[in-house]
């Protein structure tokens, strides 16, 4: 399978599992409010899922549809990275994994923009604008816990350090990505690593947070190894297509 | 075809008929069939289905076929809603969209600018970023206690 391909859904599964993972709150957040916000995202994340799809699918010929793709795909063929795929443990930890995600999402849409791919740049040109809100939305999350109550403030301060050791993955390039920045199509991600860390690291001060010093990073999502979380998300998502093949809703 | 196109209106809100709102790119008629060119507002806003099913069923009715393509670029502004939109909107109890700088002010409450649609009072105070759809933010007035919704500024 081609690279491009390869290179789209690099992108586009994170899209999908965080969407995925943002959707079982859908009547579950801790308050009305942010019960919505979080399913908007989802739903923001999931058109762009879709817009990538539709062009993987087209790439891809032989009939194939964007569910195909999202439906029918087994646990090593998804290449989201680990992050995207931890789980709802608290809200603190919920917005931890938004708040590391969005950051890294805006500013490789900002680059993505330019690419002489004239379908991910109008998706990245159209994913910026939402983008943009769902950072601030974290961010802005981030501070009121972390610069919250004692105990808001604890449990901001574990989540960042639990989801910490999944952020270096998010700068891990892959063959098609290699393939594709080196074609000037896709995005060498490592240029803006430094800028990620600087960013977070200001809001993370800013919210009262110490930034974690550990060094020890796990990966292996974006290249099919993924976390005993995927599995279970995997049953949720695809049961449907899987128990009955070929339905619509 | 305008008269078509402006029977069609958004099924969330249903003041604003789809030229309205601005998301008709281009509409041809070739050969006796319309092509027309939608842009979704945002990317994941499930109003497109339906508002694309609506198109091709209201041309259906004048006995003709239409065709319709979603295209993503250039990517929706709420620049585009139209004068006559945005007093439909704000009629119907919809605030309308700020300035980008203001509409980041007003969305992290750090300036009160919003206008409520009951009583035009700007004493009024977010609730949420996100309110009963993704393009629109909840927010309540201090004045008249209402809470209402505010068209989020996409640029």
């Amino acid at each position: 399978m081609s690279n491009l391909y390869n290179y789209i859904l690099t992108i586009a599964d994170n899209s999908l599992i965080l969407a995925q993972r943002l959707g079982e709150l859908c009547g579950h957040g801790p308050s009305l409010e942010t019960d919505i916000a979080l399913t908007n995202i989802s739903l923001d994340l999931l058109g762009q899922t879709r817009s990538y799809y539709q062009y993987a699918a087209k790439l891809k010929g032989e009939d194939k549809t964007e569910d195909d793709i999202a439906f029918l795909r087994i646990e090593r063929e998804y290449k989201n990275c680990l992050l995207v795929e931890q789980p709802n443990t608290h809200f603190g930890y919920t917005i931890g994994r938004q708040f590391l995600f969005d950051v890294y999402h805006l500013m490789l849409m900002e680059k993505l923009q330019n690419s002489p791919d004239e379908t991910l740049s109008a998706i990245a040109k159209k994913g910026i604008k939402e983008v943009s809100y769902h950072k601030r939305f974290s961010s802005d999350w981030v501070k009121r816990l972390g610069d919250g109550t004692e105990e808001s403030n604890q449990k901001m301060q574990e989540a960042i350090n639990d989801l910490w050791r999944f952020t270096d993955e998010l700068f891990f390039m892959t063959e098609a990505e290699k393939a594709m920045a080196k074609e000037g199509i896709g995005i060498d991600v490592s240029t803006f690593k430094e800028k990620y860390y600087k960013e977070v690291s200001e809001v993370l001060k800013e919210a009262t947070l110490t930034v974690p010093e550990n060094k020890y990073f796990t990966k292996g999502g974006k290249e099919g190894v993924h976390s005993e979380h995927m599995g279970y998300i995997l049953a949720d998502l695809q049961y449907m297509q899987r128990t009955y093949p070929n339905m619509q809703w | 075809m305008v008269e078509t196109l402006s029977s069609v209106s958004d099924p969330e809100i249903p003041v604003l008929t789809v030229l309205d709102l601005g998301v008709i790119r281009e509409a041809i008629e070739k050969d006796g069939i319309i092509y027309i060119k939608l842009t979704p507002t945002y990317s994941g806003c499930p109003a497109m289905d339906v508002i694309g099913d609506d198109l091709k069923k209201a041309f259906s009715e004048i006995g003709k076929q239409a065709k319709v393509e979603l295209v993503l670029s250039p990517a929706w502004s709420s620049d585009w809603i139209s004068e006559e939109g945005l007093q439909k909107m704000e009629e119907y109890g919809i605030a309308r969209p700020l300035s980008e700088s203001n509409d980041i002010d007003v969305l992290l409450n750090s300036k009160k600018l919003v206008k409520c649609p009951q009583c035009q009072s700007t004493n009024t105070h977010l609730v949420s970023q996100f309110g009963s759809t993704a393009c629109k933010a909840l927010f309540k007035c201090d004045d008249c206690l209402e809470p209402f919704d505010y068209f989020k500024c996409l640029k």
